[in-house]
């Protein structure tokens, strides 16, 4: 880590008791759900980290608590610095603070995330589908979200699947 | 079997995007695309018209959604790499180079000086035709169509050399975890020293049809500003941010592939506007040519794979001699290797922007979390309030100036 990200890091672990660690290069924070807004205005405001790069979300269902990580990459344009924000989220249908009043960009991050996780964002003035059609069923990206494939049917599994096996509409 | 009609997205849902005269039937809502030739690809584009002037606009995206990042869960590292070609169609190499750049990243695995030059040789002649291909649409747009046929003239020229190095004109999959997939051939370095020779003049033919061309320059100066604050904020990256006059490139800010040792200009502009974005490729075409120079000159001897068997498969040679490397070659290609359970972010510098790839493992063979930070993506969402105001005309201007690749904004 380099001098300023260091001074930086230890500013945010003083005012928002975020955890951070290092590894294999990049800076990553623990920040709890209800403090992220705060911290990435803080991180926009005084410590000029203009850009949110990135925001994407990981499943590690079956695992409960937390299910899912939201992971964002804040850069600073004019200091040339990177660091990441991990948002842990429990449970199936989880719903955490928006973050467009801060970053508008996060609009159409978090309508992806609402479209592939089932993550809710409250604040966010237009969370609606974005990449799948708006009448879609399911969230893709979940690990509990089939790939598609034909599940192959056995005699003793025959029955279970036939019932959710997909078919066009009659 | 009746057929019931699926209703899109109604206008009541799409209320709060729409001005309030909208529901007083003061305004038109007019669809363009996805089928619209303009739009570069399949993007849908809801606007609502005051005439010819656009009060609201409302892009609607996904129909080139292919599910890329869910199916590269399902394969290993290696053999996911295929699919990353056919994100942004245009900078094929350079989103292999990217995915790639991670898994080294998150593996620890080292690469050869020979493949990283012949990487950056490799992504800034991509850089330049992707160029090409944005600068023909873009003028194309603009009705002037024969600037289309030169800049596609040179782009197969480039084309060329890819297909001589990876077998395929556009998907290459040249780059590999720990190298290349093969060394270059023996015509390679002629065909790219052909291309420097010729193509400086080509640019200024270019810059002779546009840049001082009063129709051009009606068409683009004034129109679509980003301030430089805004620009920021949105998040935008690459040429679209550059015009803004904010010098910020990847290669530059956080080096990677070894481009802190080259020599080159960033290019930028502080017209905020279409035309500017425009200068700031047609400059970028330029110095990247002098990436390819430096490269090629200061090209050094030796492997072109690293030498690591347990990520990078032994050579074809000696799988005839050597029992160990049959081992590898077997595990490699049935199981693959093994990353740690660990999260890597890996930003390059695409044509388009800043182009990311966030990847964890999970300590087994396939990557458990892909995601592609496309630039087109993040981009295209200034079209809305870059677009407000203006004639419909204009917004065909605006949306080239950003340089969108479809398949890049749905993944």
């Amino acid at each position: 880590m380099n001098k300023p990200l260091e001074k930086i890091a230890a500013d945010l672990n003083a005012e928002f008791g975020a955890t951070y660690t290092e590894d294999r290069g990049e800076v990553s924070f623990v920040v709890p759900a209800e403090r992220i807004v705060d911290f990435a205005a803080a991180l926009k405001k005084k410590h000029k980290f203009e850009m949110l790069a990135s925001q994407t979300a990981v499943d590690y269902w079956p695992a409960l608590a937390p299910r899912y990580h939201i992971v964002y990459q804040f850069t600073s344009v004019s200091k040339k610095l990177r660091l990441e924000a991990r948002v842990p989220l429990d449970g199936n249908d989880p719903e955490m603070p928006s973050l467009v009043d801060v970053f508008p960009n996060a609009n159409w991050f978090e309508r992806e995330l609402f479209d592939m996780f089932g993550i809710r964002f409250s604040g966010h003035p237009d969370l609606r589908r974005i990449l799948m059609p708006f009448d879609w069923e399911g969230h893709p990206l979940r690990k509990d979200y089939p790939l598609g494939y034909e599940e192959v049917q056995f005699s003793f599994n025959y029955e279970d699947i036939e019932v959710r096996k997909p078919r066009p509409k009659d | 079997m009746t057929l019931e009609p699926v209703m899109e997205v109604t206008v009541n849902d799409l209320k709060h995007l729409l001005s309030e005269r909208a529901a007083e039937g003061d305004t038109l809502l007019l669809n363009m695309g996805p089928q619209h030739p303009s739009t570069h690809g399949v993007l849908r584009l809801l606007l609502e018209l005051d005439g010819e002037i656009i009060v609201r606009c409302i892009p609607d995206i996904g129909f080139l959604h292919t599910g890329i990042e869910k199916n590269m869960e399902a394969k290993t590292y290696v053999k996911a790499e295929v699919m990353t070609d056919r994100l942004d169609y245009l900078n094929t190499t350079g989103n292999n180079l990217v995915y790639v750049m991670a898994i080294e990243k998150l593996v620890g695995l080292d690469v050869p000086a020979r493949a990283e030059v012949i990487r950056v040789l490799i992504v800034e002649l991509q850089r330049i035709a992707s160029h090409l291909v944005w600068l023909g649409t873009h003028a194309l747009d603009l009705a002037a169509m024969s600037v289309f046929f030169y800049c596609f003239r040179e782009r197969e020229k480039i084309l060329d050399i890819l297909e001589m190095c990876g077998g395929q004109r556009m998907m290459t999959t040249y780059f590999r975890p720990g190298g290349l997939w093969r060394d270059t051939p023996v015509e390679f370095e002629s065909a790219v020293r052909d291309f420097l020779k010729v193509f400086p003049r080509r640019i200024d033919e270019y810059e002779a049809l546009l840049t001082k061309n009063p129709i051009f320059i009606d068409r683009t100066k004034g129109i679509g500003i980003i301030p430089k604050d805004k620009a920021l904020e949105w998040g935008l990256t690459g040429p679209t941010l550059r015009g803004s006059g904010i010098e910020y490139d990847i290669r530059r800010a956080f080096p990677y592939a070894g481009y802190e040792n080259y020599e080159f200009d960033v290019a930028t502009d502080d017209g905020c506007d279409v035309y500017a974005r425009y200068t700031v490729r047609m400059q970028e075409m330029r110095e990247s040519l002098k990436i390819v120079q430096q490269a090629l000159d200061n090209m050094p001897m030796g492997p072109v794979n690293s030498a690591n068997r347990k990520f990078v498969p032994p050579p074809r040679s000696e799988l005839g001699h050597s029992m160990e490397a049959v081992i590898h070659h077997f595990k490699l290609w049935t199981e693959g290797f093994e990353a740690p359970k660990a999260s890597v972010y890996m930003p390059v510098e695409s044509p388009r922007g800043e182009l990311g790839v966030y990847l964890e493992g999970d300590g087994g063979p396939k990557p458990y979390r892909v995601h592609f930070r496309t630039p087109s993506f993040t981009n295209l969402q200034a079209v809305p309030w870059l677009a407000e105001g203006h004639y419909v005309a204009d917004l065909v201007a605006i949306i080239g100036s950003i340089d969108i690749v479809l398949g890049d904004t749905d993944r």
